[in-house]
């Protein structure tokens, strides 16, 4: 069990640009991408764990993050909004915001 | 695409996951996958027939259209099917013993919301039923997210400009359902007939 639920509602941050060799639930096109928290789901085991057979897989907070069209593709004026463990996600430095 | 992304059992009856592809392969390749998950101690067969039988015993839109009508008659629950969907459904007798989360979320005039499942074609089963061959092709899943005014247009729903659109991408454990607008000038319809008129495509939010 991680040290999770540290991310409160509207707290910027960064998924995780790593492509790792088994499953993950972080699609490709969200890899390395700016998003804001909006509310934490429950907790899960970590699918990319769980996805391996491995015994005690980690069990962390899923959160909904919002990210904006134009910060995933360049470009549009909506919003998607996806389901992602805490190990996906970095907070966004004071100084970076 | 691997056939783990969903990790539920509820391949078994509706088999098709994506891309193009015989039922019988796909049959074979979970009966194998199934044998192997009891083997190795994943997921026990009777876990796996307990949520068979309950995705068959009565997975339809018509559940989730009875929701919708609900929430529309009923301001109180609409408040309680907002900020815990799971807890609401379970009052009307759906989703019970589920391990799922269900968020509802509610179109206005300002913002239109729509679901996905870009990884596989996760979506709440028992209140939306069988998914529709398009929300598991790739080109639904791959295009809603990057351009979804476009696709919602070529469903025939051409929401103004100023309506942002809000799209949720199903990649963990919680599964959403769109709660339409109550159509204008419906105000005598009773209950029943207001379920009548929610179609599976606005659940989905690729209609109105």
């Amino acid at each position: 069990m991680t040290d999770t639920d540290r991310l409160a509602p509207g707290t910027p941050v960064r998924t995780f640009h790593h492509d790792p060799p088994h499953h993950t639930r972080l699609p490709r096109y969200a890899r390395g991408k700016r998003g804001v928290v909006i509310e934490p789901e429950g907790r899960a085991e970590l699918a990319d764990d769980s996805a391996r057979g491995l015994g005690n897989a980690r069990v962390e907070q899923v959160y909904a993050v919002r990210f904006a069209a134009r910060d995933l593709w360049g470009e549009g004026d909506h919003h998607v909004v996806l389901d992602l463990w805490e190990s996906y996600l970095e907070e966004v430095p004071e100084g970076e915001r | 695409m691997s056939y783990w992304t969903c990790g539920k059992a509820t391949w078994k009856r509706f088999p098709k996951v994506s891309g193009d592809h015989s039922d019988a392969a796909v049959a074979r390749r979970v009966r194998r996958l199934e044998t192997l998950l009891e083997e190795k101690g994943v997921l026990s067969g009777a876990r796996l027939d307990e949520i068979i039988d309950a995705s068959r015993s009565g997975a339809s839109p018509a559940n989730g259209a009875r929701v919708v009508a609900r929430a529309w008659t009923d301001a109180a629950f609409k408040s309680r099917l907002l900020a815990d969907g799971t807890a609401a459904v379970r009052e009307l007798g759906y989703m019970d013993g589920s391990y799922q989360r269900l968020r509802v979320v509610e179109n206005t005039e300002a913002v239109h919301n729509v679901i996905v499942c870009t990884l596989c074609s996760c979506y709440p089963l028992r209140l939306l039923g069988p998914s529709p061959s398009w929300y598991k092709s790739e080109a639904y899943r791959s295009r809603v997210v990057r351009e979804p005014r476009a696709v919602l247009a070529e469903f025939g729903l051409v929401l103004p400009d100023a309506t942002e659109i809000t799209v949720w991408d199903s990649s963990a454990e919680t599964r959403y359902m769109v709660l339409p607008r109550r159509p204008s000038g419906t105000d005598s319809l009773q209950e029943e007939q207001l379920a009548e008129l929610v179609t599976r495509n606005a659940l989905i939010g690729t209609g109105a």
